[in-house]
C-alpha cells in the first residue's frame, strides 16, 4: 500500500494513468446522474453507491471473502491438476489423444450451462462453486501449459540428449522453466475465469456469496445493493490479476516480457 | 610441431560408407552419399562444404542425434550405440537457458545427471576466466553479446572434459571480428587439451587456419570430394593467415570447389 502510495504520488506514470482515468470515469457517472437523474431504480450515482457499502460494509466483506475462499480454491486446484495434465499430455500420445481431445471438446460446450448439474451432483455447499470455478479455470492452464511445454529450443533438447540427461531432469531443467511464461499467460486468463465460475455457482444455488447477493438485491430491486456487488467483484477481479501479473514478474525476471519491467535483475547480479 | 598421428593410428572416429536418406511426399531424399571418415584421437578435422550439403546431418550423426540409413560408425573402437560418452557438442547457436547464470549454464552439462562437484565449479570458473568471461559469472546470457555467450557454450562443452568435440558452426553468426577472436582462442585451447575435434563450417579460411584436415563435401546429397592435409607449423596464430603457404591451401580448396561448380572462381 505504501508502494502503491508512493508509485502514485512520486511520477509512476503507469501507477498515475490508470488513477486518473478510473477517477475521471466516476466523476463523470456521478456528474451524469446529477444532470440527467436517471430512476435509482436504472442508475444509481457512484456516491450513493459508495454509501450503500458503508451502511453494511461487514455483511459485503463476508460474502466477498466467501466468493473470493471460492475462486482461489477453484484457481489453485486447476493450476495444480492443469499442469499435472499437460504434463501427462506432452509426455504420452496416448494421454495426447485422449485426454487432450476430449479437453478440446469439452471446451466448446458452454461451461456456464453444466452448473446445474454439478448442484445435483454435489449439493448446495462450497464444492459445487470450488468445482464450477475449477472447470472454468482449468481450460486454458492445460492448453497454455502444453504449449509453453512443446515450444523448446530442438537444439536445447539436443544438448540435453548428448549431455545424457533422463527424461526427468529434461522435465524439470529445461521444458518447466521455458513453459513458464506459457503457463502464466494461461493463468491469467484463468484467474478471471475461476471468479466468473464462483459467481455462477452461487447463481445457481446456495446462500453465500456476492453472487447471492446479486441475486438477493436484484429480487428486492435494490440496484444500489446489486452495484455495490458488481464494483467490489470489479475490484477483487482487477486485484488478484495484478497478484497474477505480480508473480510473473518475480519468478521470471529472465523472461523478454519482463526485461525492461525492472533493471533490477540485472544489478542484483 | 608434428602431424598428430600416423596414418597407422586407430581412428577415435571411424565412418564407413555412412548414407543418410530423409523421406519427403515425393519419395526419399539422399542427404549425405557413402561418407568413409576417419578421425584419428586428438586431431583436429574440419568439414567444409556448400549450405544443405548435408555436414550439420554428418555431425548430428556422429553425435547420435539421428541414426544413420546406411553404414557404420564407430567411435573408440565401438559401433556407436545411442550418444557417444564423454562427448561435447558446440552448436550454431549458443542455446545457453536463459533463466540461468552465465555459470549455472557452463555446469548445466554435468547438472544433467548429478550435483556438481566443488572441484567442477572451480573448474567451470577457470574456464570462463580463460574465455576471458571473468566476473560474468554470475551475469544472465541476455546481457551478454553473442561473442561472450558463444564463449560460454563452449565452456559448457569443453566442461566435461569430453574425449570427443563436435562443433557445428560455432562462429557462423557471429561477426568477423569475434570471429576472429575465436578462431585464435580455440586454436589456443586445442593446443593445449588437444580434443579430437570434427568442426562444421563453411568457411574455407577458417577451416584451414584450424584444422589438420579440412574435408571437402560436395552439393546435396553430400558426398566426400577432397581430404586435405593442412601442414602448417603450430602454434597457430592470426599471422599465419598472411603467409603464402596458407593461402595456396585456401586457393586450392577454393579451386577445387569452382571445379566442381559449387564456387564461382
Amino acid at each position: 500500500m505504501m508502494r502503491f502510495a508512493r508509485r502514485l504520488f512520486l511520477g509512476d506514470n503507469e501507477t498515475r494513468d490508470v488513477v486518473v482515468v478510473l477517477a475521471a470515469a466516476l466523476v463523470l457517472w456521478e456528474i451524469g446522474v446529477y444532470v440527467f437523474q436517471p430512476s435509482p431504480l436504472i442508475l444509481p450515482a457512484p456516491s450513493a453507491i459508495f454509501a450503500a457499502f458503508l451502511e453494511t460494509p461487514g455483511l459485503f466483506l463476508r460474502h466477498l471473502g466467501f466468493t473470493l475462499w471460492m475462486t482461489c480454491l477453484g484457481f489453485v486446484l486447476a493450476v495444480v491438476i492443469g499442469v499435472a495434465l499437460a504434463v501427462g499430455i506432452v509426455y504420452s500420445k496416448f494421454l495426447e489423444r485422449t485426454i487432450y481431445t476430449l479437453l478440446v471438446a469439452l471446451n466448446s460446450i458452454p461451461k456456464v450451462a453444466l452448473a446445474p448439474l454439478f448442484v445435483i451432483w454435489m449439493g448446495t455447499g462450497p464444492e459445487p462453486k470450488v468445482a464450477i470455478a475449477l472447470m472454468l479455470a482449468i481450460f486454458p492452464i492445460v492448453i497454455d501449459m502444453v504449449l509453453g511445454l512443446r515450444s523448446v529450443d530442438p537444439d536445447m533438447l539436443a544438448l540435453a540428449k548428448v549431455s545424457k540427461a533422463s527424461p526427468w531432469a529434461v522435465l524439470i531443467k529445461i521444458r518447466f522453466p521455458c513453459a513458464l511464461p506459457s503457463l502464466f499467460a494461461g493463468m491469467k486468463v484463468a484467474i478471471s475465469f475461476a471468479l466468473v465460475g464462483a459467481i455462477v455457482g452461487e447463481f445457481v444455488a446456495g446462500s453465500r456469496g456476492i453472487g447471492f447477493q446479486i441475486l438477493v438485491a436484484q429480487g428486492q430491486f435494490d440496484t444500489v445493493r446489486v452495484f455495490v456487488s458488481l464494483l467490489l467483484l470489479g475490484v477483487v477481479g482487477t486485484i488478484l490479476f495484478f497478484l497474477v501479473d505480480y508473480t510473473e514478474r518475480l519468478s521470471l525476471p529472465w523472461h523478454v516480457s519482463q526485461r525492461g519491467r525492472h533493471q533490477s535483475s540485472a544489478d542484483r547480479a | 610441431m608434428a602431424p598428430p598421428a600416423s596414418s597407422e593410428t586407430a581412428a577415435y572416429v571411424a565412418l564407413g560408407r555412412v548414407g543418410k536418406t530423409y523421406a519427403s511426399p515425393r519419395g526419399p531424399v539422399a542427404a549425405l552419399v557413402d561418407i568413409d571418415l576417419d578421425i584419428r584421437p586428438q586431431e583436429f578435422v574440419s568439414v567444409v562444404g556448400p549450405s544443405g550439403c548435408g555436414k550439420s546431418t554428418l555431425l548430428k550423426l556422429v553425435a547420435g542425434l539421428e541414426g544413420t540409413t546406411f553404414g557404420t560408425i564407430d567411435i573408440g573402437g565401438k559401433p556407436l550405440d545411442g550418444t557417444p560418452d564423454r562427448l561435447g557438442v558446440v552448436f550454431q547457436r549458443d542455446v545457453l537457458l536463459d533463466w540461468r547464470t552465465i555459470l549455472d549454464n557452463v555446469l548445466l552439462s554435468i547438472e544433467f545427471t548429478r550435483k556438481p562437484t566443488a572441484d567442477e565449479r572451480a573448474r567451470a570458473v577457470a574456464l570462463l576466466n580463460r574465455f576471458g568471461l571473468g566476473g560474468f559469472e554470475h551475469r544472465f546470457p541476455w546481457e551478454l553479446s553473442g561473442g561472450m555467450r558463444q564463449r560460454a557454450s563452449i565452456c559448457r562443452a569443453l566442461l566435461a572434459d569430453p574425449d570427443l568435440l563436435l562443433m557445428d558452426e560455432p562462429f557462423g553468426a557471429l561477426d568477423a571480428m569475434t570471429r576472429d577472436d575465436l578462431n585464435i582462442e580455440l586454436a589456443q585451447i586445442w593446443q593445449d587439451t588437444r580434443k579430437t575435434l570434427l568442426f562444421i563450417t563453411h568457411s574455407i579460411a577458417e577451416a584451414v587456419f584450424l584444422s589438420d584436415r579440412v574435408v571437402m563435401m560436395s552439393k546435396a546429397p553430400g558426398m566426400v570430394v577432397d581430404v586435405i592435409t593442412i601442414d602448417l607449423p603450430r602454434p597457430r596464430l592470426l599471422a599465419v593467415r598472411d603467409t603464402p603457404e596458407f593461402a595456396a591451401y585456401v586457393h586450392r580448396i577454393r579451386h577445387h570447389f569452382a571445379e566442381l561448380g559449387i564456387v564461382k572462381e
